[in-house]
C-alpha cells in the first residue's frame, strides 16, 4: 500500500514537471530581469567605472574607498543609524503600549485600532507633503521652517515615522498579546502578582518573539527610508564645507545613494553603485540576522 | 468588597478609553488639515494652517479644479495610470506566484530549491542595490510603459509572494491533489480548481500587501517609466514641489485629498482583511 502511494505521487510529479514552462516560466522570466540580472550587474558595475552603461570599465575597488572617503556617505550613515535607533525605541515603546491597553478589553477598541493603523495606507511621498505643511504651518509662526534647521528635520521625520508606523507594529503585538496563555495570567492574579510584575514578568517574556519582529522590522524600515525623507526635508538645510563640498544633513542613506547616481562627476555613478552594494550589505545582514533568530525561535517553540 | 474593586477597575478602563480617545483625535488632525487647507485660498495656507477655511479664506472647489491640471500634467492621467498598473501588477502576481509556489512545494528538484532559496534572498534586498541596473535593463526591454511595468513588479516582489504562497502550499494535505489526480485531473486541471480555491486567504493576504506596495510605490515607476509621457499618482505629487519654485499648497493639498480618499474607502471597506494580510505578511517577512 505504502509502495503503491509513492509511486502515485512520483507519477504525479513526473505529469506536473511536464507543465513546468507554464507553472514556473513567467516567474522565473521576470524574477531575472527584475531581480537576478540587475543584482550581479550591480555588482559588476560596483567595480567599474562609467556614466552610461555602455562604456563602463572594470576599476576595481576604487569606488568603494571614494564611497567610504565620501564625508556626506559617512555622515549619511551616521544620521540614519541614529534615526533608526530612535524611531526604533519610541515606535516600539508606543506600539506596544498601546496594544496593551487595547488588549484590556475597554470601549471602543475597534475603533482605535482602525484610527491608529490608518496612516499605514497612506504612501511616504504624500505623507511627507502633509507633515510638511503641519510643521511649515507650525514652525511659521516662530518665523521659522523645517527646512532651516537639521534638528527639526530630524525630529520631523521621526514623528512621521511615529505616526505612520505605531499602528504597524501595533497590529503584530496585538497578535503576541492574545497569544499569552489565560491561565497564566490568571495564576499570577491569585498568587497576588501586581499589576506591573505580571507585565514583567508574564506578558513581556511571553509576547518575546513579536518584540524581535516588531524591531527588526523598524530597524530595516529605518534603514531604508526613502519617500518620506525626500518629501520631507530633501536633505535641506545644506552646510557648505570649506572643501568645498556640500553636506545635506537631513539626507539619509537611501537618498545619498539617489543623489549619487544623478551626480555629475565622471566616478559618481561608480561610486554611487558601490554605495548600493555597502547599503546592501547593511540592510541585508539586519534582514538575515533577523531570519536566522526567528527560524532560531521556531525550532525551540 | 469585591464590587468596589470591580468598578475600580472598570473606572480604570474608562480612564484608559477617555486617553485613548483624546489620542485618536490627534492622529486623525493631519488628514482633517489636508481636508480643511484644500478648501483654503493657497495665500493663507502657509500662515493660518490650523484655521478653518472661512470668510476671505474660503476657496470653494477652485482647489480642486486649478489641480486638475496642476504641473503641466492632468492629474486624472496619473489616476487611471495608477489604477491600471496597480490592478495588473497585482493580479500578474497573484496568478503566476502562485502557480510557481504550487510547483515549487510539490515538485522536488534542485532547481525548486535554488528558486526558492533565491526569492527568499531577495526579500532582504533593498531597492537601491538594484535601481540604477534595473531601471536600465527594463528601458531596453521596452518595460517603461504602464502595461509592460507589471512585469518589473513581478520580479521584484516575486520573492515575498513565493515565500507566503510555499508556506501555505506546504500545509495543505497532499491526498487532496492525489485525489484529483486519480479522478482524472491533470496539473493543470488540478491547480486551478482544487489548488487555488484552497488558497483564497493567503492570495488575499499577498493581493493586499501589493496592492499597497504598488500604489504607493514612488521610485520603481519614477525611475523606469518614461516621466514626461507617464506619471503614477505619488510622482504627479513629488512633481508639484519638484517642478515649481514656490508651490501652490491649496491645490496640493487638493490633490492629496483626492489621491487619499480611494485609499481610506478601500481600508474601511476591506478592513479585516488589510489588518490580517498586513500580520501575515510582517511575521514572515
Amino acid at each position: 500500500m505504502k509502495t503503491k502511494k509513492i509511486t502515485n505521487s512520483n507519477s504525479i510529479q513526473r505529469a506536473t514537471r511536464l507543465w513546468s514552462p507554464l507553472f514556473l516560466g513567467p516567474v522565473v522570466i521576470a524574477f531575472t530581469i527584475g531581480f537576478v540580472w540587475p543584482f550581479i550587474w550591480g555588482i559588476w558595475l560596483s567595480l567599474c567605472q562609467f556614466q552610461t552603461v555602455s562604456d563602463a570599465r572594470f576599476v576595481g575597488f576604487g569606488n568603494y574607498i571614494r564611497a567610504f572617503q565620501d564625508t556626506t556617505f559617512t555622515h549619511a550613515f551616521w544620521y540614519t543609524a541614529l534615526f533608526a535607533v530612535v524611531s526604533l525605541v519610541l515606535i516600539n515603546v508606543l506600539a506596544f503600549t498601546v496594544a496593551y491597553i487595547l488588549t484590556q478589553s475597554i470601549k471602543g477598541s475597534n475603533l482605535f485600532r482602525t484610527v491608529f493603523f490608518m496612516p499605514n495606507l497612506i504612501g511616504g511621498i504624500v505623507l511627507g507633503y502633509i507633515w510638511s505643511m503641519i510643521f511649515d504651518g507650525i514652525l511659521s509662526r516662530f518665523s521659522t521652517s523645517i527646512l532651516m534647521e537639521s534638528k527639526y528635520g530630524f525630529w520631523g521625520l521621526i514623528i512621521l515615522m511615529c505616526w505612520q508606523q505605531i499602528g504597524y507594529m501595533m497590529i503584530i503585538y496585538i497578535a503576541g498579546l492574545q497569544n499569552v496563555p489565560g491561565e497564566m495570567l490568571e495564576a499570577a492574579r491569585i498568587d497576588g502578582a501586581t499589576r506591573w510584575e505580571t507585565l514583567f514578568k508574564i506578558t513581556i517574556p511571553n509576547v518575546m518573539p513579536s518584540i524581535t519582529i516588531c524591531m527588526f522590522l523598524s530597524l530595516t524600515n529605518g534603514f531604508k527610508l526613502f519617500d518620506q525623507n525626500l518629501a520631507l526635508t530633501g536633505g535641506q538645510p545644506f552646510i557648505i564645507q570649506p572643501d568645498g563640498s556640500t553636506i545635506k544633513t537631513t539626507e539619509m542613506l537611501a537618498l545619498n545613494i539617489f543623489n549619487t547616481f544623478n551626480g555629475t562627476g565622471s566616478t559618481s555613478q561608480g561610486t554611487a553603485q558601490a554605495k548600493a552594494v555597502i547599503f546592501f550589505v547593511l540592510v541585508a545582514g539586519l534582514g538575515l540576522a533577523q531570519l536566522a533568530y526567528t527560524r532560531k525561535k521556531e525550532v525551540q517553540q | 468588597m469585591n464590587n468596589k474593586n470591580l468598578s475600580a477597575e472598570q473606572r480604570r478602563k474608562n480612564t484608559l478609553s477617555v486617553i485613548l480617545g483624546i489620542i485618536c483625535v490627534i492622529y486623525v488632525i493631519p488628514v482633517l488639515m489636508v481636508v480643511v487647507n484644500s478648501f483654503k485660498l493657497n495665500t493663507f495656507v502657509k500662515t493660518d494652517t490650523f484655521a478653518l477655511p472661512s470668510g476671505e479664506m474660503w476657496a470653494g472647489f477652485a482647489n480642486f479644479v486649478k489641480g486638475m491640471t496642476f504641473g503641466n500634467y492632468p492629474f486624472i492621467k496619473s489616476v487611471c495610470y495608477s489604477v491600471v498598473i496597480t490592478l495588473l501588477s497585482t493580479f500578474l502576481i497573484l496568478l503566476c506566484t502562485s502557480m510557481a509556489a504550487w510547483y515549487i512545494a510539490r515538485v522536488n528538484s534542485a532547481f525548486c530549491k535554488i528558486l526558492y532559496f533565491l526569492c527568499v534572498f531577495s526579500m532582504v534586498i533593498p531597492f537601491q542595490m538594484v535601481m540604477y541596473t534595473l531601471s536600465k535593463t527594463a528601458d531596453r526591454l521596452h518595460l517603461n510603459t504602464p502595461w509592460t511595468i507589471p512585469i518589473v513588479y513581478l520580479g521584484f516582489g516575486a520573492g515575498l509572494a513565493i515565500f507566503m504562497f510555499v508556506g501555505f502550499v506546504k500545509s495543505i494535505p497532499l491526498e487532496i491533489e492525489e485525489a484529483a489526480a486519480i479522478d482524472g485531473c491533470g496539473p493543470l486541471r488540478t491547480y486551478f480548481s482544487v489548488v487555488m480555491p484552497m488558497l483564497k486567504p493567503t492570495l488575499i493576504s499577498v493581493g493586499i500587501l501589493e496592492i499597497m506596495w504598488v500604489w504607493n510605490d514612488f521610485l520603481l515607476p519614477y525611475l523606469v517609466l518614461d516621466i514626461n509621457e507617464y506619471r503614477t499618482i505619488p510622482i504627479h505629487i513629488q512633481y508639484l514641489k519638484g517642478s515649481y519654485g514656490t508651490v501652490d499648497l491649496g491645490a496640493t493639498m487638493a490633490l492629496i485629498l483626492l489621491s487619499i480618499i480611494p485609499v481610506i474607502v478601500f481600508y474601511l471597506t476591506c478592513q479585516k482583511h488589510i489588518i490580517a494580510g498586513v500580520a501575515a505578511g510582517a511575521v514572515k517577512g
